[in-house]
Order: C-alpha cells, then sequence, then structure tokens
C-alpha cells in the first residue's frame, strides 16, 4: 500500500513483517526510531510472537542476537556510529559462526569529533568483519533490502548489514509502497536454522580453532560470501517479479552505457547525482552514474563491465580511509585494473556536510574536462584549516583543534544547510 | 518549502504534515529536518517539496519557494530568508504585522501580496489548549499558496494524530480558522485569493 511515512517507520513495519522472533537494540541516534516503532509494534501486539530485548550497550545487543540465533529464532537488531563500533567483537562473532542475523545500520559518522550526522565511517570500519553490507539509495529500497536480507542471511549462513544513510533516509518521509503480509511470507520462508541450541542434541558452537583449521574456516566464509554475491542478483530479480519493483540486486546503472565519464557511489547521495546528470546531460555532456548496492560482498564483474567503457570514473563517497584517500574508490580501481580508465575520489558529506547539486555540478564538469584532481575534499573550507595550522604553528600548546575550529567559525545552531 | 522554528514548536511535523496533505492530493512528496541534535529552545529548520514526479535530490532547500516561520523571535536571530526568489511567500507566525516585526523592507524585495502573518500561536492556545502552531498554520499555508488544500490539511491532520481524535480535531479546527482568518487577511488588503495553484 502507497504511503507516505518516514524512513524509520517504514523499515520497522517492513522488518514486523519479516516475522522477526527476537528484535534486541540499544537506542542510538540516528537508528533510534526504527527501535523505538518495532517497540511498539511488539507491545501492540502487532507483532508476535516477537520478545522484544532491551538491553544495556550495544555490545549485549548483539550478544543477545547472536544467543537468539543460536537458539533458532530470527533476530535484528539495529544500531550506528559508536554503537557497531562498541558491539565489534561480537559483530565478527555473529559473522564468524555464520548466524544469518539481520541488522540496520542508520549510517552516521564516527567521532571524536562527536558528531551525530551522517556519513559511511561506521559500515567502512566494519567492511572487512564477515558480513554482507547493502547500501540503500531510498526509503523504499531501505524497506524493501530488509526483505530481501533475511532471506539471503538464512540461505547463506552470513550476517546481513542493511546500510542506510541517518537522518537523510531515516528521518525523512516520502512515498513508500508497503508490502503486505502474504507477499512477503510468499517470499521469505520461516527460519530453519542451520546450528541450533537443542537440549535433546547437545552441542558446542564456538569452539577454538587453531591454525589447523582457521584458514578453512575463514575460507568458507569467504566462498559464503561469494554464493551470496551470486543469490544478491537472483533475489533481486526475483523480489522485482514479486514486488513489482526494482530493489536490491548487485549495481544500478544510470544513463551510463555510453558515458564518458561514470560516477560511482552509494546510499541516498545517489538520488541528488542523478539530478545533477540529468542536467548534464540535457547540455550534452556524456555522464552517469553506478549505483553500488551491494558492497560487500563486491561485485567485481558487474562494477568492471559497468564501467569498462568510461573515459573516467569519480567516485563520490562519505567516508575517507586516513592517510590514503578513498574506500569505496580503492576497490572500484582494482576492478578496472588493467584497462586504461583512471579514477578519482571525491571524499564528500563528513559528519552530514550537505552535498549540493551545484557542488557535484562542478566535481563532475572538471572531471568531463580531465581537470579532476586524484583526490578532492568537496566544499573544503581550506581558510579554516589553514588557519588553525597557523595556530599550531606559531604556539606548542595550540590546544584541541575541533574547538579551536568552532571558535574561528564562531557560529554554531544556525547553519540552513 | 522551508520551515523555521524552535525546538518543541512542531516545525518537523508540521513538514511531515503538509508533505502527507499533499501525497494525499496524489503529488509526491518529501520532508526532512535539519539533522541537528535538536533540544528545546534551539533553532530548528525542516525541509519540505512537493513535485509531479519522484523527488531525488536530498539536499536541504536552499533556494525555498515558502518560508514558514513558525516562531517570530528567530527572525533577526538566523539568516531566514536565504535563498527566497523573488516571487518567493513568507508565512510568518505572530500577532504584529511585519513592519512591526521589523521586517517592512521584505515588502520591497518580495511581492506584497504573498507575505502573511497570522497568530497562529493564539489561535492554536484557544482551540488546541497549547500554544502548538505548527498543524495549524498549514491553514494558513493553504490559503496563502493554494499548493494543498485545507481539506488535504485536515485529513492529513487526522491521520496523523489518528490515535488521538478530540487532538486531532483540535488541531483540524485550529487549522481552519487560520485558514480563513488568511483569506481574510488576503482580500481586506485587496490581494486576489488563489483558487488554483499557481505555475
Amino acid at each position: 500500500m502507497l504511503r507516505q511515512i518516514e524512513g524509520s517507520r517504514a523499515v520497522a513495519e517492513t522488518v514486523a513483517l519479516c516475522r522477526p522472533e527476537v528484535v534486541c537494540a540499544y537506542p542510538i541516534s540516528p537508528q533510534t526510531h526504527i527501535i523505538e516503532a518495532l517497540g511498539e509494534l511488539v507491545k501492540t501486539g502487532e507483532l508476535t510472537p516477537c520478545e522484544f530485548i532491551n538491553v544495556e550497550s550495544e555490545f549485549a545487543a548483539m550478544s543477545v542476537a547472536i544467543g537468539a540465533s543460536a537458539a533458532g529464532a530470527r533476530a535484528f537488531t539495529a544500531t550506528a556510529s559508536q554503537g557497531l563500533l562498541f558491539m565489534m567483537e561480537a559483530v565478527y562473532n555473529a559473522s564468524g559462526l555464520g548466524f544469518p542475523i539481520v541488522m540496520t545500520l542508520a549510517n552516521r559518522a564516527v567521532g571524536a569529533p562527536i558528531n551525530i550526522w551522517n556519513d559511511h565511517s561506521d559500515a567502512m570500519a566494519a567492511r572487512d568483519a564477515g558480513w554482507v553490507q547493502l547500501f540503500a539509495e531510498t526509503v523504499q529500497e531501505a524497506a524493501d533490502l530488509h526483505i530481501q536480507a533475511f532471506r539471503l542471511a538464512e540461505e547463506v549462513s552470513v550476517p546481513v548489514m542493511v546500510c542506510m544513510d541517518g537522518f537523510i533516509l531515516t528521518h525523512a518521509t516520502e512515498r513508500v509502497d508497503l508490502p503486505t503480509q502474504e507477499q512477503v511470507d510468499a517470499f521469505l520462508p520461516p527460519y530453519v536454522p542451520r546450528q541450533v541450541l537443542d537440549p535433546a542434541d547437545p552441542y558446542s558452537i564456538g569452539s577454538m580453532v587453531g591454525p589447523e583449521a582457521f584458514e578453512e574456516v575463514r575460507y568458507l566464509a569467504h566462498a559464503r560470501q561469494l554464493t551470496a554475491l551470486g543469490r544478491i542478483g537472483e533475489l533481486g530479480a526475483e523480489f522485482a517479479e514479486a514486488f513489482g519493483r526494482d530493489s536490491g540486486g548487485l549495481v544500478h546503472p544510470y544513463r551510463s552505457a555510453d558515458a564518458d565519464v561514470v560516477v560511482v557511489a552509494m546510499g541516498s547521495v545517489l538520488g541528488t547525482i542523478k539530478d545533477v546528470i540529468d542536467t548534464q546531460r540535457a547540455a550534452g555532456h556524456r555522464i552517469g552514474a553506478l549505483g553500488i548496492t551491494s558492497f560487500r560482498p563486491f561485485p567485481i564483474d558487474a562494477v568492471r563491465n559497468a564501467l569498462k567503457g568510461a573515459r573516467r570514473v569519480v567516485v563520490v563517497e562519505k567516508a575517507i580511509s586516513v592517510g590514503f584517500g578513498g574506500v569505496l574508490s580503492t576497490d572500484v580501481a582494482m576492478t578496472l585494473s588493467g584497462l586504461p580508465v583512471p579514477v578519482a575520489t571525491v571524499v564528500a558529506g563528513l559528519g552530514g556536510r550537505t552535498i549540493t547539486k551545484t557542488s557535484l555540478g562542478d566535481v563532475f564538469e572538471a572531471a568531463l574536462g580531465d581537470q579532476l584532481a586524484p583526490l578532492t575534499f568537496l566544499d573544503l573550507n581550506r581558510g579554516l584549516v589553514e588557519r588553525e595550522l597557523e595556530r599550531m604553528a606559531l604556539h606548542r600548546r595550540s590546544g584541541p583543534t575541533a574547538e579551536n575550529m568552532l571558535r574561528d567559525l564562531g557560529v554554531t545552531g544556525s547553519r540552513i544547510g | 518549502m522551508r520551515f523555521h522554528g524552535r525546538g518543541g514548536q512542531g516545525a518537523v511535523t508540521a513538514a511531515d504534515l503538509l508533505a502527507l496533505a499533499a501525497f494525499e492530493e496524489g503529488r509526491y512528496a518529501q520532508s526532512f529536518p535539519s539533522f541537528g541534535s535538536e533540544r528545546m529552545g534551539a533553532p530548528v529548520v525542516a525541509y519540505c517539496r512537493l513535485g509531479e514526479r519522484e523527488i531525488r535530490t536530498r539536499e536541504p532547500v536552499v533556494a525555498p519557494d515558502c518560508l514558514i516561520v513558525i516562531d517570530p523571535t528567530l527572525v533577526h536571530q538566523v539568516d531566514l530568508f536565504a535563498g527566497l526568489g523573488p516571487d518567493g511567500y513568507v508565512l510568518v507566525n505572530s500577532t504584529r504585522t511585519l513592519h512591526e516585526l521589523g521586517l517592512g523592507s521584505l515588502a520591497d524585495r518580495f511581492r506584497p501580496e504573498r507575505l502573511l502573518t497570522v497568530p497562529a500561536t493564539e489561535v492554536a492556545q484557544r482551540q488546541i489548549g497549547r500554544p502548538l502552531p505548527n498543524a495549524a498554520l498549514l491553514g494558513s499555508f493553504a490559503a496563502l499558496t493554494a499548493q494543498v488544500t485545507i481539506e488535504a490539511v485536515s485529513s492529513a491532520i487526522r491521520e496523523r494524530f489518528n490515535r488521538n481524535p478530540s487532538v486531532a480535531e483540535r488541531n483540524v479546527a485550529a487549522a481552519a480558522e487560520l485558514f480563513q482568518q488568511a483569506r481574510q487577511l488576503m482580500t481586506a488588503n485587496g490581494r486576489a485569493v488563489l483558487s488554483a495553484p499557481p505555475d
């Protein structure tokens, strides 16, 4: 049914349609509304049977999800930012043990300095944790990906993280087509655990594995992700058939077939990028985009095929590998190895910095004119940076950088963009 | 549309309600807050876009067609009018005129018939029993811009507050009163009352 609905609410109602039997979470912005809504659905009896467990930390949230999954329950949790980092040991355990937990990550920057706004630093910190990571472009896709996530996770025995941009998607209302219970039931069969703690058939889960088999366990984890890679595309196609919408899949090309410049990105910024591309296409430029939905497993062949005809590739990403540059762009560049297609990185939107059509347009025009530097920080306030460098050069005890910069700017809480 | 208020006044809810009203009339709509760590009294900005097809951009509304100022004490604190074009609408919640608010010069920069102040807090206090002007102000917005009908605004309010029908009806009444007040003010000022959405 078509609804005008907040992103968090849409995700919560969709997760409820997936019939989770245990929902455990610790609230953290911007994930809070998802968990509040699910708590409400459990309390009112709309989501039943389901146990909603208030836990004392994110570490407990993931640990309880692991326990629930080991007991044979379909388990869901959600977090963001420092919450993900706090649960990280258990995040690795969930994938290492092969429990098909689904988690929403309401993407948010990682401190310090503390910042509640959106970027992809949290998801990138968990890149190698063994989870499937899917990125949603719209609220609709965020909701739809959860249905596919449970099916994928349980089929392949890998936990799945559905990444949706904090605030930009979690707190936005837009038109969303929410499926019926019958539709979801037809797509998502009941969970049949591959391993379960059963007093009638006791065994232990979580043994210590030494050098004799650790590499093999890890190899199998990699093999399961490669299986997932194949299934993500198939499930996306099956979902489109059943629900009538193109949500999920590995990648989403946009006007890229004949493009000189292809812009690669993940998440909600793709909408803004598409608007800019339409404007530049209308001006006669051959430019297109490639949205990457599946970041882990990374669709090497699909990305290479989509980009190999381009003259230049621009990766716009909301994260930075400090001391190196892009994260996503490293993967993209690897898919193009051996091809004469240069990859430029544009770091944008860190800590919630607005990504404007104007600034994207300038960067894309520079790329079309072969003028774009290998690494660009979008809308970097160079004066602010240089003044802090001067203060640091002038005084040994120049004090905390973040506070100095805020004092320098002199304004907080009055921004419009 | 850009909504300016303070934490606790319902600027975000107002933007959501407007999006819901437009959705109910078959249009595409997007609303979202300014993503601050909001707290009572701090300046808050919320955005709403209406369109005839899917709205893809995620950037904040930097060039609004309409400003809705829920808290008049913001007018000299925040750069409210940034990006507003010469054909823009301004709706301010205040018992005072723009001139009394020190905004008389707005009439030189914008079309005077598109500028309006209405006493939404007072109407809300009387109709709802609490000084919450956000939903009611949308009644005046409907009169001023004709972007949504008052019926759609009422329907959106009822849907949003469906768990508390009494609160919903009091907000609907406040919105209806402010719709009529806005129409009267516009007619009294010799302005044509729009009956259809502008281009």
